[in-house]
């Protein structure tokens, strides 16, 4: 089996065993954890390229998940999963350090291309966490210093951020701007290290009253 | 000496225990003993010395026999753990008097010299608030056996108005005996002086009272607002999600039908648990928005995605937006199923613009005749009413229905 080598981690094992299968063939699952402390263990015993991590678990979240491993083994890329669309949790994962956000309704196909995309060290964006960014960085900006190169984004990223709002994949936002397929990533990516960076007002306020339904 | 108290008291939250059969006494030097890993002969040397040394190692045995609990057998500690409110505030309220009279003496042994005129009011005194205060002021009660477990609000000893009664009479003695023997009060002409230090007295005593009242019935309302907080997440749950659960098995055989369900709970779940908006203050463009999406997606039976960006209140102007926007959603809804549509708001710098995005087998808007089509009517009409404008991009990825609402010019 090729591609990335993939860990899913998610309390609901009928979830997990649904998410295997689908990936079957395009990803190479390596393993499997219910819960925070398992997963930590997990990772750190099969050393996956991509973790698979669901946002709502008992015991601290995706977001203990990512803490922990990231100071143990910081290569480890994660790709978060939700049934949440609720902004804290989104931001609060993001912002703890994983690569991309998508909502668990997402095709088997689609997961399959994430989870590459995360490999490959870009940023994957569902259209809402899009939605969410566009909609934090636009109120007005934070009170005392303002960092221009972390509390802003650039028509640019703007754009391609508008368009994956709308539902465009990369390759279509990429010939519609008239860029590469990478240059669009690239805008992604910084928009990511924007978002887990920034002091803004609204991000940080989003992960502070981050609310995790168990 | 003054250390060894100390430890005793503190060693009462620990799992100090005076063994009888390890024992001269009382077996509070071999309890003491074991806790700090000496030699109990040591203790007892240093107890003989401090008791001929003016009396205060015998009190502070005394007390220390008061607070540290037998090991007892084992029906013993069960029959205390059983029945905690015992003897133990009296014995507490001695032991708290017995404790400051030993360190007023060891104290005047020492050197400082306080007059019996001020020692026997606060042994008196601490007495007396030892046995208001004991359990007041915690709430929990500590020492009784872990085991019994369970019950943790009954094994709390009540604080009966006698033991109020008392204890404030004992606080309010030792305040008379105080001010009588200073000579500061001498007559009936300074009432005022006294029914100041009486009340001072009172209201030390009475605090650890009020406050536990106060206490108990937080906790009470807290647990009423819990009990309706869970029967309102409960007939929430019964009356969506189950009766969803119901249907959808009923339906097995129709996996569209199914979908389509589940789709709609898992959408009205969601406004619920994340509070979509509340039914109070103006209607807002958002919500009406995602109101005529799953609306639309109830109805044709594809997945409708809203993202909405910014917001704005609900007038006219917006709602004929809305309008508009679902119309769109429609058309999408029609030909481009089952794949999903996408619908995109942003409200920035006055204006509003929506995009409703499918990815049908797209078509040539202008092929469309006139008058059969809603898009032609329905939307691109309608916005021109409000001043706004609609334009409509098909391609072989699908079709994307711009709409363009500019800012009040007025």
């Amino acid at each position: 089996m090729s591609g990335p080598r993939v860990v899913i981690v998610d309390d609901h094992a009928l979830f997990r065993a649904g998410v295997r299968a689908e990936l079957e063939g395009a990803v190479a699952v390596v393993g499997e954890a219910g819960g925070v402390e398992e997963a930590v263990a997990r990772v750190l015993e099969v050393e996956p390229d991509v973790v698979l991590l669901d946002v709502h678990m008992p015991g601290g979240g995706g977001v203990e998940v990512i803490r922990q491993v990231a100071l143990a083994r910081p290569p480890t890329r994660f790709l978060a999963l939700s049934v949440s669309d609720a902004p804290e949790d989104v931001i609060a994962v993001v912002r703890a350090g994983a690569r991309g956000y998508v909502t668990k309704t997402i095709s088997g196909a689609d997961l399959a291309e994430a989870i590459r995309r995360v490999h490959e060290g870009d940023a994957v964006f569902s259209p809402r966490l899009a939605g969410f960014v566009l909609d934090a960085f636009a109120g007005a900006l934070p009170d005392g210093p303002v960092d221009d190169a972390l509390d802003q984004l650039t028509a640019r990223e703007r754009e391609v951020l508008r368009h994956i709002a709308r539902g465009y994949l990369y390759k279509e936002i990429a010939s519609r701007l008239g860029i590469s397929v990478k240059t669009v990533e690239a805008h992604v990516s910084a928009v990511l290290k924007k978002l887990q960076l920034s002091t803004r007002h609204e991000l940080s306020r989003w992960a502070v009253e981050r609310r995790l339904v168990e | 000496m003054g250390h060894m108290t100390t430890a005793g008291i503190h060693g009462r939250a620990t799992r100090l225990r005076r063994d009888r059969s390890d024992r001269v006494v009382a077996g509070v030097c071999a309890a003491i003993a074991r806790e700090l890993g000496i030699d109990p002969v040591i203790l007892r040397v240093a107890f003989i010395g401090a008791a001929v040394a003016g009396g205060a190692g015998i009190l502070l045995y005394a007390v220390a026999w008061l607070l540290i609990p037998s090991a007892g057998t084992g029906d013993e500690v069960r029959a205390r753990a059983a029945d905690p409110g015992g003897a133990r505030p009296w014995r507490i309220a001695a032991g708290l008097g017995m404790l400051v009279l030993a360190l007023l003496l060891v104290s005047r042994r020492v050197g400082f010299l306080f007059s019996d005129v001020l020692v026997w009011p606060v042994v008196l005194a601490a007495a007396g608030a030892g046995l208001i205060w004991y359990r007041s002021a915690s709430g929990r009660p500590r020492g009784t056996a872990a085991g019994t477990g369970g019950r943790a609000r009954q094994r709390l000893i009540p604080l009966t108005p006698g033991r109020i009664a008392l204890g404030a009479g004992l606080v309010v003695g030792a305040v008379t005996v105080f001010l009588l023997s200073l000579g500061v009060v001498s007559g009936v002409r300074d009432t005022l002086l006294w029914a100041l230090a009486l009340t001072v007295a009172l209201a030390l005593v009475l605090t650890p009272v009020l406050w536990r009242l106060a206490a108990t019935l937080a906790e009470e309302r807290a647990e009423r607002i819990r009990t309706q907080e869970r029967a309102e997440v409960a007939a929430h749950l019964h009356d969506s999600v189950l009766q969803t659960l119901a249907l959808m098995q009923r339906q097995a055989d129709d996996p569209r039908a199914v979908a389509t369900l589940a789709r709609r709970q898992e959408r009205e779940l969601r406004a619920w648990l994340w509070g979509g908006p509340g039914e109070e203050g103006p209607a807002r463009f958002g919500a009406a928005l995602e109101a005529a999406a799953a609306e639309v997606e109830a109805a044709h039976g594809v997945p409708i995605d809203v993202v909405t960006v910014g917001d704005r209140e609900l007038d006219t102007r917006t709602a004929a937006l809305v309008a508009a926007a679902r119309e769109a959603m429609v058309n999408a809804a029609k030909f481009a199923a089952p794949g999903p549509v996408s619908v995109f708001a942003e409200a920035a710098d006055g204006g509003l613009e929506v995009f409703v995005r499918d990815r049908g087998p797209g078509f040539d808007p202008a092929a469309v005749p006139a008058g059969r089509y809603g898009l032609r009517d329905s939307v691109v009409g309608r916005m021109a009413r409000h001043g706004g404008t609609a334009s409509v991009h098909s391609g072989p990825d699908g079709t994307e229905v711009e709409l363009l609402l500019p800012g009040e010019a007025r």
